[in-house]
């Protein structure tokens, strides 16, 4: 089974370059505006599309993605919506790579095989699910492969050289190398670190390893990028969202350029990397 | 009673945390190889007799067990019906049951090394008695409350800090328990390599929901061995309040396997059911947060809902794995009491028997009142004082002079 996140990254290999991901919440601020940032993201150099399902309870988010989570969930958005915005999407992208991350419950609510035929048809590729380890894969990475769907498992500075084949089992896409021990937007990735660890990875895998987590600026994404597959940036886009709003959160006519923009300058960050020989 | 009745209601976890299909360990990566150390260290405490003996000496000259029996002889004769007994975790050191659990964590955190001990709180119970903990043995303590909580459970803020901890007031969410636990577990994530989460009751990941109740149990194996004293037999019934259901657990847990025992857990009705409320399993189902499935209170996406109680110790969405379970198979039957209902019960046992309950077990006095009467005389019945009321006494004091205006 070859997915788009596949086909994406056996595309830029043979440009050699390596991959620019973007994390949003889904319907922040709201579910239009946020369907529109999510078509202007490939054009702003976005190779891979990651977008946040709310959730009320995220334990592994900072601030900026916690009231990210706040505000669609105050505009309305749901799990259905979410999948709603992705079937939009699909109309005028079929290449595009779509991750759906978030927590669990939402899905376990919606029915794991209903949620995986709903993904599946609107046209969702990966999913991150932060809270689910290997120790819980037959809930829903397992029926996730069945239905291909790639299931993108978080490795961390804490999964050793032991633990590392248990991660990397049953993950298929990438695998998404969090970067700091912490919650999202709050450390910053020490690259020199980050590439020892993301060839350690690559020791025990074939996977394309994406970093993620503490990285803020096109400098970081291009010092990131040289050693891996991926750089995925998220607060600082989201953190960009929210000060283009007015002062009651809700959008504004700058929004969509105000995260469309930072985009493009993370983009020429991590395109303007040499990748390190293979 | 979907599953087939199993042949103790004692045996679980199974390896993997679960009771049926609640427990589990929904964490991130990030955790992932803590608990599992955590699990390790534990088994090898659990099967240690210097462990067993190091928390005996702590229990009988630090916590001041065992906790009395005591027969509530005015209660009884004001209800008339069952002989109402309660056991007194509202002596312990700290003033509840919370510090059972915390001496045992902080007891294995020890063993594993670690330096800095992080907690979350409600009531600011658990808080306590961890603060106290950490003072005895020279840690550094950070418990995450609710700013909510804060305001309303002062007292206890006042005394983690004489304590020497540093309580962070929580503003996210609905900014008590579960926002608490939220923050809790971001900082753990964090600091993961030298922090050791000393969790408040039988939720969370696994090892903690079977961890917390074994050294909850104490309170069911004391009351075993007193009642068999005192009145030569078993008790008829058992009651406990249920916030995340640790002394609940710790009192239920010894008498799962006897059969003639009836057990009541009592889940906070807040305003009522078909109100704001924080009856997980009468007004919730099955879902997943904080590392295991339970009994939640959530809307239909999924989304959890905040809870109410008037006690800042059971304003808490979910509910241990385990009682999810326990309801599931029938063995546990779960009621609920309103804030009023508590309300009463706290003045009634100020009055009758001389002992100011905290307002969490003020939920199972309430449910006393109305099982009792319905007992024969020759019933016991045992009520878990799981807190003494100090902490509530502004927040009562407030409520009450405002109904009289
Ligand atoms: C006195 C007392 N009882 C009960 C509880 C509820 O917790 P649990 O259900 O874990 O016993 C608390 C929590 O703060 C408490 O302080």
């Amino acid at each position: 089974m070859t997915t788009r996140i596949d086909a994406r990254f056996a595309e830029l290999k043979k440009q050699g370059r390596s991959a620019f991901i973007t994390f949003l919440m889904g319907g922040d601020p709201d579910p239009k505006t946020s369907l529109e940032i999510i078509k202007a993201l490939p054009k702003a150099g976005a190779d891979i599309i990651e977008i946040g399902m709310p959730f009320t309870d995220p334990m592994a988010d900072g601030p900026a993605i916690q009231a990210a989570g706040l505000r669609a969930l105050k505009a309305g958005m749901t799990l259905k919506k979410t999948l709603a915005m992705v079937r939009e999407f699909r109309k005028a992208d079929d290449t595009t790579p779509l991750v759906l991350m978030g927590y669990y419950n939402p899905i376990y609510i919606h029915g794991v095989d209903k949620f995986l035929a709903d993904a599946k048809s609107a046209g969702i590729d990966g999913l991150i699910i932060v809270d689910l380890p290997p120790e819980e894969d037959s809930e829903l990475c397992l029926p996730a492969m069945k239905a291909g769907l790639n299931f993108i498992r978080l490795a961390t500075p804490t999964t050793d050289d032991k633990r590392l084949p248990a991660v990397l089992a049953n993950t298929s896409g990438f695998v998404y190398y969090v970067s700091i021990t912490g919650i999202t937007g709050s450390a910053s990735a020490d690259s020199a670190a980050v590439g020892q660890a993301v060839a350690r990875i690559k020791r025990h895998t074939k996977l394309p390893v994406c970093v993620g987590f503490g990285i803020r600026t096109p400098l970081a994404a291009r010092a990131i990028a040289q050693n891996a597959d991926g750089t995925v940036v998220g607060t600082a886009l989201v953190d960009a969202l929210r000060a283009s709003l007015d002062g009651e959160g809700n959008a504004t006519a700058g929004t969509v350029e105000a995260v469309a923009g930072v985009v493009s300058s993370l983009a020429q960050g991590v395109r303007g990397a040499s990748q390190a020989a293979e | 009673m979907n599953s087939a009745l199993p042949n103790s209601f004692r045996s679980g976890p199974d390896e993997r945390g679960h009771f049926g299909i609640f427990g589990g360990r929904f964490v991130a990566e990030t955790l992932m190889p803590l608990i599992l150390d955590l699990e390790k260290a534990y088994a090898e405490a659990k099967a240690d007799p210097a462990f067993q003996a190091e928390m005996d000496g702590y229990l009988k000259h630090y916590v001041g067990r065992p906790s009395p029996l005591y027969f509530a002889e005015r209660l009884t004769e004001h209800l008339g019906g069952a002989k109402i007994y309660f056991k007194r975790e509202e002596l312990n050191h700290t003033g509840s049951h919370k510090v059972n659990n915390v001496l045992g964590q902080i007891v294995v955190a020890r063993r594993m090394g670690k330096k800095r001990i992080i907690a979350e709180t409600g009531a600011g119970q658990h808080g306590v008695a961890t603060a106290t903990l950490c003072a005895r043995f020279g840690l550094e303590c950070l418990v995450y409350m609710g700013a909510v909580d804060v305001e309303r459970q002062q007292a206890n803020v006042i005394r983690m800090e004489m304590l020497g901890a540093k309580v962070i007031p929580v503003q996210s969410g609905s900014r008590t328990l579960k926002d608490a636990m939220n923050e809790a577990l971001r900082d753990w994530v964090t600091n993961v390599h030298n922090t050791f989460y000393c969790i408040g009751t039988v939720a969370g990941p696994h090892p903690y929901p079977m961890m917390v109740r074994d050294f909850q149990s104490v309170i069911g194996l004391e009351t075993r061995a007193q009642m068999h004293e005192l009145e030569g037999r078993l008790p008829d019934s058992l009651i406990a309040c249920i916030g995340g259901g640790s002394n609940a657990m710790g009192l239920f847990h010894p008498f799962l396997d006897d059969p003639g025992v009836e057990i009541f857990g009592v889940e906070a009705a807040g305003h009522g059911l078909t109100q704001l409320h924080a009856a997980s399993i009468a007004g919730g189902r099955p879902g997943v947060l904080h590392g295991n499935r339970t009994y939640l209170l959530m809307d239909d996406d999924g989304q959890i809902q905040d809870a109410h109680s008037i006690s800042a110790g059971l304003d808490y969405p979910g509910i241990g794995p385990e009682h999810s379970w326990l309801h599931e198979t029938g063995r546990v039957t779960y009621l609920s009491a309103t804030d009023d209902e508590a309300l009463a019960a706290f003045q009634l046992l100020s009055r009758l028997e001389g002992i100011i309950p905290a307002l969490e077990p003020a939920h199972a006095i309430a449910k006393v009142m109305e099982l009792a009467p319905k007992r024969p005389r020759d019933h016991l019945m045992v009520v878990n004082l799981s807190g003494r009321g100090d902490k509530d006494i502004p927040q009562v004091a407030d409520i009450l002079r405002g109904r009289k205006q």
